[in-house]
């Protein structure tokens, strides 16, 4: 009974923090640095490891993709498997895991510092929400870097997958063949689909993170707490929450 | 008041605390405190640790929100987001939570950047002109981290100087400072009265600091206001635990812990 309160009191504390932060969202001209700090922290944190991680996912889909079609002399639909399944499923999620693990580990640990050493309080006594400052422009900023991180992640993830597709000699399926397969099967539509999710996935890994941080209690012990929390959190979000958007979006 | 003016310039506004009670999981740290605090006065609440003065301190910088009772300013629940809004009061805090990202200059410009109440030079030259009425313009361009914790807490002072208040909240200001700083912070607070006619209500255990300085005193104990009264009737108050608690006998012939041969 007490660990679903408090886990009605951490989806209710995050639902309030939302609203608050996007209540501040037409001083958002005014804050552009903040922004831009963010978007840059985001990106720059990020992309090497989703750029490097996408690359070798790819490879072992084609790789893995190549095994089973061989046999039956069907690698040309190597292309269309790896490009639907990075564009719908692996991008959106890879993506939202590094999100979760490089940048809302970050965010927790800063935010949980300021709680923990006052600085928090110091801004509300300066009549300075923190809502304003410090989680709105983080998750306007995750709503813009999502869908890029997203796209990039498939553009590498897709390479990875034609060179693996060409060079391995149990495949040996040419590129112009692998990207046909993708350019056929996969739609718009479904890059859509991954794209809405990433953004999903994100906000929600952030908004945690910020929730997190902020209803961090306590001494400096408790920083690394928030930390492991707001991963574990967002970890277990974006995998439940994958299945419920897959089934929504495939309805509409 | 700006603080390059040197215009003694009183508070107009009093502080009002009725009935104030505050529970933590049914743990009662203050009961039924009732005090006022006069417009351009030096307030020190002084208490042993564990005396409930922080967490007043607390709630009249609206940090939390009272089990019972009321903390009203010019009449006005001091709770209500618009009379917050509308209030001109900084608070010091102990440790100073002075924002570790930022420089020192770009600690004290928060406030006013933020609420965009100058344009760049008049902003800069306000945050000069705190950083030099507390002896710090070399200290501009560091940051927290490279700071002594005197010149920490003359920053957090510095910063509440740039918000130009009213009222500024000193919770326990010369802690964990040597004697010789201590006395500087306490000089800084009577200085800041007379320059700028803030009125100051001060938390601290520092006896020297609550006698030298304060218009008045109260002394809270277990979370019971048991005295409230100028320095020189504390002095001589027969209350036996607030002359305990001013005057501790250090009882060195009895010690507490004796060696088992």
């Amino acid at each position: 009974m007490k660990q679903i309160n408090k886990l009605l009191e951490h989806f209710g504390s995050a639902v309030i923090l939302c609203l608050r932060s996007f209540a501040y969202l037409p001083s958002l001209p005014l804050q552009w640095r903040r922004l831009i700090e963010q978007c840059y922290l985001i990106g720059y944190t990020t992309f090497p490891i989703v750029a490097i991680l996408s690359f070798f996912i790819g490879s072992v889909l084609a790789l893995q993709a190549g095994y089973s079609l061989a046999p039956v002399a069907a690698q040309d639909f190597i292309g269309s498997l790896v490009g639907l399944s990075l564009a719908r499923e692996l991008a959106p999620v890879m993506t939202a895991i590094l999100v979760a693990g490089r940048v809302g580990s970050a965010i927790a640990a800063e935010l949980a510092t300021m709680k923990v050493y006052q600085e928090v309080d110091a801004l509300v006594t300066m009549n300075i929400p923190p809502e304003r400052i410090l989680v709105m422009p983080r998750l306007v900023a995750i709503l813009i870097m999502m869908p890029v991180l997203t796209v990039v992640a498939n553009l590498i993830g897709w390479i990875g997958g034609a060179i693996v597709a060409q060079n391995v000699d149990f495949i040996q399926l040419d590129t112009r063949i692998y990207f046909q397969g993708i350019q056929n099967f996969v739609k718009f539509r479904d890059i859509l689909d991954g794209l809405i999710k990433a953004e999903i996935f994100g906000f929600v890994t952030i908004l945690v993170a910020c929730n997190v941080g902020l209803r961090t209690t306590g001494g400096p012990r408790e920083i690394g707490g928030s930390v492991t929390r707001a991963v574990v959190i967002s970890l277990i979000l974006i995998l439940v929450l994958d299945y419920f958007v897959t089934s929504a979006l495939m309805n509409i | 008041m700006p603080p390059e003016t040197k215009e003694p310039k009183r508070t107009s506004i009093g502080l009002k605390i009725e009935n104030f009670t505050k529970s933590y999981d049914s743990v009662e740290v203050l009961r039924n405190v009732s005090l006022d605090v006069q417009p351009g006065e030096i307030f020190v609440i002084m208490g042993p640790s564990g005396s409930g003065k922080s967490v007043l301190l607390k709630h009249v910088a609206g940090l939390e929100i009272p089990t019972n009772g009321r903390i009203m300013i010019d009449g006005k629940d001091i709770a209500h987001p618009k009379t917050r809004s509308q209030l001109h009061m900084a608070l010091v805090f102990q440790a100073g939570a002075l924002f570790n990202s930022m420089s020192v200059f770009d600690n004290l410009a928060l406030f006013p950047r933020e609420h965009r109440l100058y344009d760049k030079k008049v902003l800069n030259e306000k945050v000069m002109t705190a950083l030099q009425t507390l002896s710090l313009e070399d200290a501009a361009g560091k940051f927290p981290s490279q700071l002594s914790g005197g010149m920490r807490k003359r920053v957090a002072i510095a910063r509440a100087l740039v918000m130009e208040p009213e009222w500024i909240l000193y919770d326990e200001p010369t802690s964990e400072l040597d004697p010789t700083m201590g006395a500087t912070i306490t000089e800084i607070i009577a200085d800041l009265r007379e320059e700028f006619g803030v009125t100051s209500l001060v938390v601290s255990h520092d006896r020297d600091l609550a006698l030298t300085i304060a218009d008045r005193v109260a002394i809270l104990m277990h979370g019971d206001l048991l005295e409230l009264d100028t320095p020189e009737n504390i002095k001589k108050s027969e209350n036996p635990k607030v002359k305990d608690f001013l005057n501790p006998v250090i009882d060195i012939k009895n010690p507490r812990f004796k060696r088992k041969d």
